[in-house]
């Protein structure tokens, strides 16, 4: 094997029951680069790395790593580790009720006379919090912490263990700008150490940023390798989706009307006395709000405290011209509601039932446990928004946790569209997805806005929200602190906006 | 053939029934006469009446505890407790206090009505712990599993309340003129109702749902502390019907004995039918035959002349095999080694 490679991986095979998520895939890491993995949701991404990291078994294939003579054949995560193989995973997977330090060393903790030895754990622990300039006290359980402060304890933990191949798989998804820059940063110094990255990301951006090598897999097969420098934006979209691509052209256009002046979610003074300071404000008849500000600056709360998801202690709210008090999630249903919350797995998903349950469970719960749907109404409300989201799945009756992350997610929100809510609250609904389900999900926004829904649209993507929203809320340090209508929506006020006016 | 055999290995309720075949097969070898039957003063007599006689009190509880396994991910220890409650109460109620009548002191139906109404409260109390003081499930049941024996003795005054009317006695045994025991219908009733209301309405999917991800059910409208409230008290009203049967056997109320380390078997009828007991999915079909296996067991071992104090030994090693043969580990195992033998198998054919 050359030299300056670490990682090489050969025809690679996989199959899962009646489906090919790997054929004869070719990858190659090199010493000292950062190897950005990019493909669709179902394009075999995960399961490359999950091969590599032995949490699934390949058919065929080789792997071999630099250092090591034999064939390497990963059974499971631990023998990966044992040969220097990380990974950080898109969701935190850290044991919240164990303190920062033991998430760390969980496993090699440092031992003195055969017991553990605290002190020096915990000495470690917050040298290396330190370094990641991570301001948090080791000894709290981890779960005290927000998921971004989460997931930089899990890079800090991967980074710490001795490695050779450094997996992030889509380590950004949960952290705001500057916890990005700072991760980017350590992601140089770790490569200028000679370390092998492998990058999965669906951000664009971030691959142009900082990525060396490109790898492009389709539907389980392999498109190609390529340098950053000989891959162009537009071009690698192309590669991924397999078809040209107007990529990031404004959609804007696919809008017929404008929104209307009828208001169907107005509120006083609303707010929840532990999450969100009290806020006022309206949502019309077919018009997109966005939420927009910093990771933590309240957007998920505000639309948790109308949803009712969290009962609002203060203020008052009108649904559709009536005073309305949500008490429990099931009365904003019935008041025409409909929230698609920011973390799938924990909140959103139901992960050992199939789709079609899935689909059809807010729907049942609307229509109460007395009310059962037939079979048929059941498949066929299933069939018809499998088709329409274009779900890419064997069957209905999967259980949702065996599709794709972008798969799930429009499980979830084909659920809240067979409710034909008036109101619907979409929390980061493009998070981990890639970049043409994305654009299929912001048409959808504006296609039901179309239709008269109103739309409450949080996202951290800037230019996402300037694609779909009418309207901007601007949230900061949990309180809204700011509107901007139409004329004021470009990128550079928003970013004013947020970062606020020196006060 | 080999999709066939696939498709009949990959049934959920095949380990189930395979263990519950295998417990029988024992019998055809070591004792032939398990499977006779014979008709004694007009009633069916036989080994395989008394294990199906036998078991309804399981078969019960199994029920209750298969939802309450599924919705909370956790299980209810008092089940046993509640039984002795529930037969304490209908005693005492239509003993009227005694210690020892020979006719009712109320019509029999108060007393089904007391020890039920007893039953359901405590369920009701472990759901309430559970759901809305969000106890762990095996701390809160733990209360009245210790305090349920005492809340009987209170009940019947530290006596053996005895009920000596024959029509008390027909729940546990015979209904003059009908040739099976009673109990085998009361648990078959239980099952077919219990399975129409989860069928019929949205509960079983609701309690799958709360089961799986609680939160997100919450989120779509679904009351999650309702559901795990209602499959307490659901639970514990099963456990009232149990502990009725198991009165009606020794026409008393002994609240020491009755229903005594039935949990224990509850719990592992739930297992044995192959649910996972971190809740979610479920299916009372296998918790029933779980439950059947159990009895099965225990009558086989006795058909075959192990002593009383014995049979636990016994029955906790064929425990262990079954739930061995069930586990996903064993299962990856033995996959591996058919796939194995058939390369090889298939290797030989070309050769």
């Amino acid at each position: 094997m050359d030299d300056s490679i670490v990682l090489a991986m050969h025809g690679i095979c996989m199959t899962f029951p009646g489906v090919k998520a790997l054929e004869d895939v070719d990858f190659t890491l090199r010493k000292g680069e950062i190897h950005a993995l990019m493909g669709e949701n179902g394009a075999g991404k995960s399961t490359l790395i999950k091969v590599l990291t032995g949490v699934y078994e390949k058919d065929s294939g080789e792997i071999r790593l630099a250092g090591v003579d034999h064939l390497v054949e990963n059974k499971s995560p631990e023998d990966a580790q044992r040969l220097c193989i990380s990974t950080v995973y898109q969701e935190v997977n850290l044991c919240p009720n164990l303190s920062i330090a033991e998430n760390v060393y969980i496993g090699r903790e440092p031992r003195k006379h055969g017991f553990i030895d605290w002190k020096m754990m915990n000495a470690k622990a917050s040298e290396l919090m330190r370094k990641f300039s991570i301001d948090a006290d080791v000894t709290v359980p981890v779960g005290h912490y927000s998921i971004a402060l989460q997931q930089m304890v899990a890079i800090a933990r991967a980074v710490d263990m001795q490695c050779k191949v450094l997996i992030f798989d889509e380590p950004t998804s949960s952290l705001d700008e500057e916890e990005v820059a700072k991760l980017f940063d350590v992601m140089r110094a770790l490569k200028a150490r000679g370390v092998g990255i492998i990058f999965v990301t669906h951000f664009l951006e971030q691959v142009y940023e900082v990525c060396d090598r490109i790898t492009v897999l389709r539907n389980g097969k392999l498109v190609g390798e390529y340098t950053v420098h000989d891959l162009p934006r537009y071009q690698l979209v192309a590669k991924m989706m397999g078809k040209d691509f107007d990529d990031l052209a404004s959609i804007k256009s696919i809008r017929t009307k404008k929104p209307s002046d009828a208001v169907v979610v107005r509120t006083d003074h609303l707010g929840h006395s532990r999450t969100i300071k009290p806020f006022s404000l309206e949502v019309k008849r077919g018009e997109v709000m966005g939420l927009a500000g910093l990771l933590g600056s309240g957007r998920s709360e505000l639309a948790r405290c109308i949803y009712g998801a969290d009962k609002p202690d203060h203020g008052r709210m009108e649904m559709n011209g009536k005073p309305f008090f949500a008490s429990h999630p099931i009365d904003s249903m019935k008041a025409g509601m409909a929230y698609l919350p920011e973390d799938r797995k924990k909140e959103g998903v139901i992960g050992d039932l199939s789709v079609k349950e899935n689909i059809i469970i807010a729907l049942q719960a609307r229509k109460g446990t007395m009310h059962l749907l037939s079979k048929k109404d059941q498949e066929k409300f299933a069939d018809t928004y499998i088709d329409l989201l274009q779900i890419k799945t064997r069957d209905r009756d999967m259980p949702v946790r065996s599709l794709s992350g972008g798969n799930q997610q429009k499980v979830i929100i084909g659920r809240w569209l067979l409710t034909q809510p008036d109101f619907i609250i979409l929390d980061e609904p493009t998070r981990g997805i890639d970049v043409g389900t994305k654009t299929e999900i912001q048409k959808l926004v504006l296609q039901l806005a179309d239709r008269g829904t109103a739309v409450m649209f949080i996202s951290s993507e800037i230019d996402e929200m300037l694609r779909t929203c009418d309207h901007m809320a601007v949230m900061r340090d949990g309180s809204k602190i700011a509107e901007l209508d139409e004329s004021q929506l470009n990128q550079k006020t928003i970013m004013a906006t947020i970062a606020g006016g020196g006060k | 053939m080999k999709p066939n055999f696939k498709r009949i290995t990959h049934y959920r309720l095949f380990l189930p029934i395979l263990c519950l075949v295998l417990v029988l097969l024992v019998n055809v070898i070591k004792t032939p006469t398990f499977f006779q039957l014979s008709i004694r003063n007009g009633v069916l007599y036989g080994y395989i009446i008394d294990v199906v006689n036998r078991a309804s009190e399981l078969v019960v509880l199994a029920v209750g505890m298969t939802l309450v396994v599924a919705a909370s991910g956790g299980t209810d220890i008092s089940v046993g407790s509640v039984m002795a409650v529930a037969s304490a109460m209908s005693c005492f109620v239509l003993a009227g206090g005694q210690v020892s009548v020979n006719s009712y002191a109320a019509p029999w139906g108060f007393g089904l009505l007391a020890a039920l109404v007893a039953a359901t409260l405590c369920g009701a109390w472990n759901g309430f712990l559970v759901a809305k003081m969000r106890i762990q499930p095996m701390v809160a049941t733990l209360i009245l599993f210790t305090a349920g024996r005492g809340i009987a003795q209170l009940i019947t005054r530290g006596q053996i309340t005895y009920i000596r009317v024959d029509s008390y006695k027909y729940l546990g045994n015979f209904i003059p003129h009908v040739p099976l025991p009673t109990s085998i219908f009361v648990a078959i009733l239980v099952v077919i109702l219990t399975n129409l209301m989860l069928k019929k309405t949205a509960l079983g999917l609701y309690i799958q749902s709360v089961g799986i991800n609680k939160d997100a059910s919450r989120l779509v409208g679904i009351k999650s502390n309702w559901i795990i409230f209602f499959v307490y008290t659901f639970c514990g009203f099963l456990s009232g019907i149990a502990g009725m049967i198991a009165s009606s056997r020794i026409y008393s109320a002994d609240a020491n004995n009755i229903g005594l380390n039935m949990e224990l078997d509850a719990i592992l009828a739930v297992a044995l039918g192959g649910n996972d007991l971190a809740g979610g999915k479920f299916n009372i079909t296998g918790s029933v035959i779980g439950a059947y296996t159990i009895q099965a067991l225990t009558t086989t071992l006795y058909a075959m002349g192990v002593t009383a104090d014995q049979v636990p030994v016994y029955k906790a090693i064929v425990v262990v095999i079954i739930v061995t043969l069930q586990s996903e580990e064993f299962k990856k195992w033995f996959s591996k080694v058919t796939a194995r033998r058939l390369l090889v198998e298939a290797k030989a054919v070309e050769a």
